[in-house]
């Protein structure tokens, strides 16, 4: 008996020292590399934007801050050396993008208050994971069918009918074709609705119950409780919702390099072809002469990466207010 | 308006003009907003049936199972096998790596950071989520293609980068969702912090981890400008399983069939969608299905 104690004695001992070793290498352990995963997300970041000013460096230095005022896209240009601006980009990106948004922030807004307020409850979910799948249907996909299915009826039908109407406005003149300004606008409207959507609905969701009740006992209609408590009150919000879809819109490349026509013009006309920032790096890459004309490219990818940062710091900001509250 | 109601008692109780405008416009902007929702869910139903419609011609098991065949005339007449193989492994190497270090950010913030570093990784992270796939994809070309090779590697750690962000920010949520309750009982029986994590924060929260990551399969899955620097021109039409080269995968087909002007590409191209739409919504549906159900059982 003495001897079993013994054992028991000694066994607890070790799984002590046993415990206390594995405590004293394991506790550093987690500590320090989950720490270094976190420092390499914050360092990711800085990686990046050094990479790309490094690469870009060769047109910076030859074209300077001039580069985004010059409306010239020439890669045979000065004997093949080529000649660079991103002025027609700069302003297919935020011509593209705003219309997107014109059209998405109403219509994210009516959702979320229809997802909010109106919907019975056995489909609120459904609806809400319906919208939010329309986010997850791949960009490559949605141009795929921007340039088969979206693009033919804008050219034979939606623009015809435009210019017939309101073809005396300088946006709605011009030849209709399929693909242009018009086309990318309405794939990012689609792209963009439903992160519109998502956010809005999460911030309505917060309204105070007291006040829309306060609303509704001042013999508020539903329409008037939405216009005079939940718009107010979750207008930060949904003006962070915006700038967000807004940052998502000016960076996608893909579904607007298939449908937008790729041309290096500033035109009125949204029927024109035109090209964005994004959507130029994903139609010339590969062409790109391995000096200046990569590097011009790297460039755009520059001012690309520095507008979406300013874009996404000034959006979570506002997000984050109503968060916090 | 007075006049009309003056005289007669029962006009108290009938609504005046002006009651009856605001019932109509409240009526109107009920309409509007039902008719909003109704557009979104008819533009994903319009998109999808599309695709599936336009795929039917294209598709079958001979699609899925062979590799391309280009005709004389240019034309792809095979199927996509080497491209379903391309995209798995690319996926696979892509979130071997964004998800173990994306836990690991999450863990780092949630259970040992101050509250100004974490703030500082959550910043960063959110920043990281608004940068351009296609500006990755150029920073990957960057430091790992320019110089050297498009590869798989570089294209499986350009999809990481995208995935790695949604990964750490999801699984911080669902950190944050563990009661303290639980750490503190931990720590009162002596249990150092390491030991918490790994043996009551993790297995609580795992099913949210696990949600949290499928959807970040499902984001990279779709993601075609990262891999269009760094995993796009390819030097056989065979499958490949050698991440040293560049990969085929179906994102850069379909990219690439749909720019082509023969009919039988684009009918390719809706094929090869029809897979990569399946595979993307199925990991979405199944993901949100349970992220509710995780974060219900978490919250109590």
């Amino acid at each position: 008996m003495t001897a079993s104690t013994a054992t028991v004695a000694v066994r607890s001992g070790l799984a002590d020292v046993r415990t206390k070793l594995s405590d004293r290498i394991g506790e550093p352990a987690l500590r320090v590399v989950s720490g270094l995963a976190g420092l390499l997300a914050v360092a990711l970041i800085i990686w990046i934007v050094y990479t790309i000013l490094h690469d870009a460096h060769l047109a910076i230095s030859k074209f300077g801050v001039g580069f985004i005022g010059s409306q010239v896209w020439n890669p045979n240009a000065n004997n093949g050396v080529g000649s660079f601006g991103a002025l027609p980009f700069i302003y297919g990106t935020l011509v593209s993008s705003f219309i997107a948004l014109l059209i998405a922030t109403p219509t994210a807004i009516a959702i979320a208050i229809y997802l909010t307020e109106l919907a019975p409850q056995v489909v609120r979910r459904p609806v809400a994971i319906l919208v939010e799948l329309l986010a997850a249907i791949p960009s490559v996909i949605l141009g795929l069918w921007g340039i088969l299915i979206l693009g033919p009826f804008l050219g034979n039908h939606l623009e015809p009918f435009l210019k017939s109407f309101l073809g005396w406005i300088p946006l709605f003149s011009g030849t209709p074709s399929p693909y242009g300004m018009l086309n990318a606008a309405l794939i990012l409207t689609i792209m963009t609705v439903p992160i519109v959507t998502a956010i809005s609905r999460e911030v309505f969701e917060t309204t105070p119950g007291e006040l829309k009740e306060g609303a509704y006992a001042l013999g508020a209609t539903r329409w008037e409780m939405v216009r005079m408590v939940i718009l107010p009150v979750g207008r930060p919000g949904v003006v962070g919702a915006v700038i967000l879809g807004l940052g998502r819109a000016f960076g996608e490349a893909i579904a607007v390099t298939q449908v937008i026509g790729n041309a290096t013009q500033i035109k009125a006309s949204l029927f024109a072809p035109a090209g964005t920032l994004a959507a130029q790096i994903a139609n010339e890459y590969q062409s790109a002469n391995p000096g200046l004309g990569q590097s011009a490219l790297i460039y755009l990818a520059g001012i690309l990466l520095v507008i979406s940062i300013i874009v996404n710091v000034i959006a979570r900001l506002y997000v984050r207010r109503v968060r916090v509250r | 308006m007075e006049s009309s109601a003056a005289g007669a008692p029962h006009a108290l109780l009938t609504a005046g003009p002006d009651a009856r405008r605001r019932k109509a416009v409240n009526r109107f902007m009920e309409v509007v907003s039902t008719a909003a929702a109704v557009v979104a869910v008819a533009v994903l139903a319009l998109v999808v049936i599309s695709v599936v419609i336009k795929a039917a011609p294209a598709i079958n098991l001979k699609f899925i199972t062979s590799n391309p065949q280009v005709s004389p005339f240019g034309v792809n007449t095979g199927g996509i096998a080497n491209s379903i193989v391309g995209s798995l492994i690319l996926i696979g190497l892509a979130t071997a790596m964004a998800v173990p270090v994306g836990i690991l950010v999450a863990i780092y913030t949630t259970e040992f950071a101050g509250s100004r570093v974490s703030t500082t990784i959550r910043f960063a992270l959110d920043i990281l989520n608004g940068v351009p796939t296609i500006v990755t994809g150029v920073f990957v070309f960057g430091i790992l293609v320019l110089g050297a090779r498009q590869s798989g590697w570089a294209g499986a750690i350009a999809l990481a980068i995208v995935e790695l962000p949604i990964v750490a920010r999801s699984a911080q949520e669902v950190l944050e969702l563990v009661p303290n309750s639980l750490r503190e009982a931990g720590l009162a029986l002596g249990l150092r912090r390491w030991r918490i994590v790994l043996r009551i924060v993790l297995p609580t929260a795992v099913g949210g981890l696990i949600t949290g990551s499928v959807l970040g399969v499902a984001r990279v899955a779709g993601e075609t400008a990262p891999l269009l620097l760094t995993s796009s021109v390819f030097s056989n039409l065979g499958v490949t399983t050698n991440p040293s080269q560049a990969m085929p995968n179906i994102p850069i087909t379909i990219f690439t069939l749909s720019e082509s002007a023969a009919p039988q590409d684009h009918a390719q191209a809706w094929a090869a969608s029809l897979v990569l739409i399946l595979f993307v919504l199925l990991l979405s549906v199944t993901a949100r299905t349970f992220h509710e159900r995780s974060r219900r059982r978490l919250r109590g």
